[in-house]
């Protein structure tokens, strides 16, 4: 099957059956879910998927491994730093590795990616320092990196308010894309990833991103991570349809694939990543995974879930599986696991040190970022905070305020 | 010089900036074919395109949304909120990302879009059709809020928010749409800077501050304090935020007594601000206490009874001679 079809409406176990009625898919998840690699580490066949599985070399299985690992090294690293008083929040995203790795690796580098704020695997495949999260979750930047150099925009706290955002951006491509090509330009094609989850889903511009992507079509791939609680709250709560399912309203194609399945996710986001990108509109990805640890290092999931729930999705670790099938084929040994742990320490070794010497705001930047023109109100109040500030000068033995 | 009204210079305003500036585009409801509710884009699809005036699906949050999505990608769109009523879905969008975009990312990204908001009363419209929502804006960091009163104004106005890189709420007097006023499209002439106030009418005794649909009623006010004897100077403001608090406290180092008026209810209002600071600028050049005529703490009223509510002539008289009094 050609990259640029869209797979036959109908097909068993594709998740793309756009025939059957919402809320008729089954209550088990799996029979609607693509999944190429299980959690016993075995390469299972799919009419559409399996053919984007082939293309992986073993270089890039590896390299999904790698990221993997990596990232969640740097999750214990910025949970310990939040223990030890060195970040006020931190957002754990562990469990979540394959869902972002997979899709973020999809992704070329002239597409354009809007998280949210736990997309850290996301990050790293876009080539952001990892340490430069961490000065939002220190206090000390309400963003922390320049979105314009890898296509990775900010983190969005209020949730769903980036969907919105990656539709306009996506429309913003539609029309560099028609010049361009009236100009006989040849430069690749872009697509944009909206990142969202489960809880975010229930957001009215969740509906709104979605109906005007399908009105013009814009080249958009939605990707929920549906990792089963918004904070305390299960997704039953959100939705009653599996959420793929949605897209069907909207009229364009919905996939529902094995979140914690590195190699399906990849399939997948390529998959929907072309389908954008060729022209042919919005696509909906519901990954679904599984949030292991709490919504953020404020939270206490024991509190309103089971443990032996939390065990049953360690069972289908995102990173054990890959393991066994790097291993079981013979495209990994003990030594590329080792260099893997290496990497990860000295990962987040480079994130504490970064972070321990970052250096605190200065309260006058807080003033010029307000407008990008000169504005009067500010320059009057940036002048009374510094007669003001001047005023306690020699009052402490660091100068001052 | 030609004469034209408020709504067809906004209209010629925005045919400049879409002639002028490539990466500018329209959204909103009804906007295309129809032209808008008031047809402020009357014609605009015809030559423009519906890449460059685009009918949007009836959501305010998705209008502000994916604005903000084309600004990040380079554009510059100048959105139509159909009544000021309604831009509420379109808040957060509004105050959470619009207004913040800039300063979160410590200045790397720029959002330069225009929100075209219809505002004020006097029409005898049903709910949600004749509010003066401006303070709410006005209060959030990051947006820029400019308002013309003349058509002159408009036509340049329009153009400068385009221009602006920063985000900007252009709120248009739709009461005053259909008035006319000679306007030079081929210089701005003391149009060129749209945050700066203008004093339309000098005088000694008194000054009447306001913005928008009230200030052919604050000239009417003066004129008709004059023939009672008193010079009563007055200033549209022009742009809500910022304030050009150097012209009002010019012109009440010179009077001693300032009024301000506007449709909006004065409780948090613009006039208090406008109150706050001129006391701190001017405190030992004040005759008066300051004194705000406004809309009552209230939802806008049935149309029936707006005239009860809305600021008008006589109102400011009152005000002018409780000021005069002391």
């Amino acid at each position: 099957m050609g990259a640029t079809q869209l797979p036959t409406p109908g097909i068993n176990g594709t998740g793309l059956d756009l025939q059957s009625p919402a809320g008729g898919a089954s209550s088990d998840p799996a029979a609607d879910m693509i999944q190429l690699l299980g959690p016993d580490g075995k390469l299972g066949t799919d009419p559409v998927f399996s053919d984007y599985a082939k293309r992986l070399e073993p270089e890039q299985l590896r390299g999904f491994y790698a990221d993997m690992a990596k990232v969640r090294r740097f999750d214990q690293e910025a949970t310990a730093l939040q223990r030890q008083g060195e970040l006020a929040l931190w957002v754990p995203l562990t469990g979540q590795e394959a869902a972002q790795i997979g899709s973020g690796r999809a992704t070329q580098r002239q597409d354009y990616i809007f998280p949210t704020y736990r997309e850290h695997g996301v990050a790293l495949t876009r080539d952001v320092d990892l340490a430069e999260l961490l000065k939002l979750f220190r206090g000390i930047s309400n963003g922390g990196w320049d979105p314009t150099e890898n296509n990775f925009h900010l983190y969005t706290l209020v949730l769903a308010a980036q969907t919105l955002h990656s539709v306009g951006y996506a429309m913003g491509i539609q029309r560099d894309q028609k010049s361009a090509e009236a100009n006989g330009s040849n430069d690749p094609k872009a697509a944009v990833v909206a990142y969202f989850g489960d809880g975010a889903s229930s957001e009215g511009d969740v509906h709104e991103s979605m109906v005007f992507a399908a009105s013009y079509n814009a080249p958009v791939v939605f990707f929920c991570q549906n990792n089963h609680w918004a904070i305390s709250v299960p997704t039953e709560v959100q939705t009653k349809v599996p959420l793929f399912n949605r897209a069907k309203g909207y009229g364009f194609p919905g996939i529902r694939v094995d979140g914690n399945d590195v190699i399906a996710v990849h399939a997948v986001t390529e998959w929907a990543l072309e389908h954008a990108r060729e022209g042919r509109g919005p696509v909906l990805i519901e990954a679904y995974t599984y949030r292991v640890g709490a919504h953020t290092t404020a939270d206490d999931p024991t509190k309103y879930r089971e443990s032996a729930e939390e065990q049953a999705w360690r069972g289908k670790d995102p990173l054990d599986r890959l393991e066994k099938y790097l291993r079981n084929e013979g495209l990994a040994d003990e030594a590329f696991f080792e260099q893997v742990r290496v990497d990860g320490d000295k990962l987040a070794a480079h994130v504490r040190s970064t972070t321990q010497n970052l250096k605190g705001p200065n309260f006058r930047e807080s003033f010029t970022g307000v407008y990008a023109e000169p504005h009067p109100l500010v320059a009057e109040e940036l002048a009374w905070f510094e007669e003001y500030s001047a005023g306690f000068e020699g009052d402490h033995e660091d100068g001052g305020k | 010089m030609t004469t034209m009204t408020i709504a067809k210079a906004i209209n010629e305003g925005l045919r400049a900036s879409l002639t002028n500036n490539p990466k500018s585009l329209l959204m909103g409801e009804d906007i295309g074919p129809l032209g808008g509710v008031y047809r402020v884009t009357d014609g605009l699809i015809r030559d423009f395109g519906a890449d460059r005036v685009v009918d949007t699906p009836l959501a305010e949050s998705g209008i502000v949304g994916t604005a903000i999505g084309l600004a990040l990608r380079g554009y510059r769109p100048i959105c139509e909120i159909q009544f000021d009523g309604f831009v509420f879905p379109g808040f957060n969008q509004i105050t959470t990302q619009l207004a913040k975009m800039h300063s979160r990312s410590g200045g790397k990204l720029t959002v330069p879009v225009v929100i075209r908001i219809p505002y004020g009363g006097g029409i005898g419209s049903i709910e949600h059709h004749s509010e003066s929502p401006e303070a709410l804006f006005a209060h959030t960091a990051g947006l820029r809020i400019i308002t013309p009163s003349n058509a002159h104004d408009a036509y340049w106005m329009i153009q400068q928010a385009v221009d602006c890189t920063d985000p900007v709420i252009f709120f248009e007097p739709k009461r005053r749409y259909w008035l006319k006023g000679e306007v030079d499209t081929e210089n701005p002439g003391p149009a060129s800077d749209p945050f700066q106030a203008h004093v339309l009418r000098e005088g000694s005794d008194a000054t009447i501050v306001a913005y928008g649909p009230l200030v052919p009623v604050a000239l009417a006010a003066a004129a008709a304090a004059e023939e009672d004897g008193h010079s009563i100077e007055v200033i549209d403001l022009r742009s809500i935020s910022p304030i050009d608090f150097d012209t009002v406290t010019a012109s009440v180092k010179k009077t001693g007594r300032l009024i301000v008026a506007h449709e909006a209810p004065t409780f948090g209002g613009i006039g208090g601000e406008i109150a706050a600071r001129i006391s701190e600028r001017a405190f030992l050049h004040l005759e008066a206490p300051v004194i705000r005529v406004g809309g009552f703490h209230m939802p806008y009223p049935v149309a029936k009874v707006e005239e009860d509510y809305l600021p008008d002539i006589d109102k400011i008289l009152e005000a002018l001679d409780r000021s005069l009094a002391y």
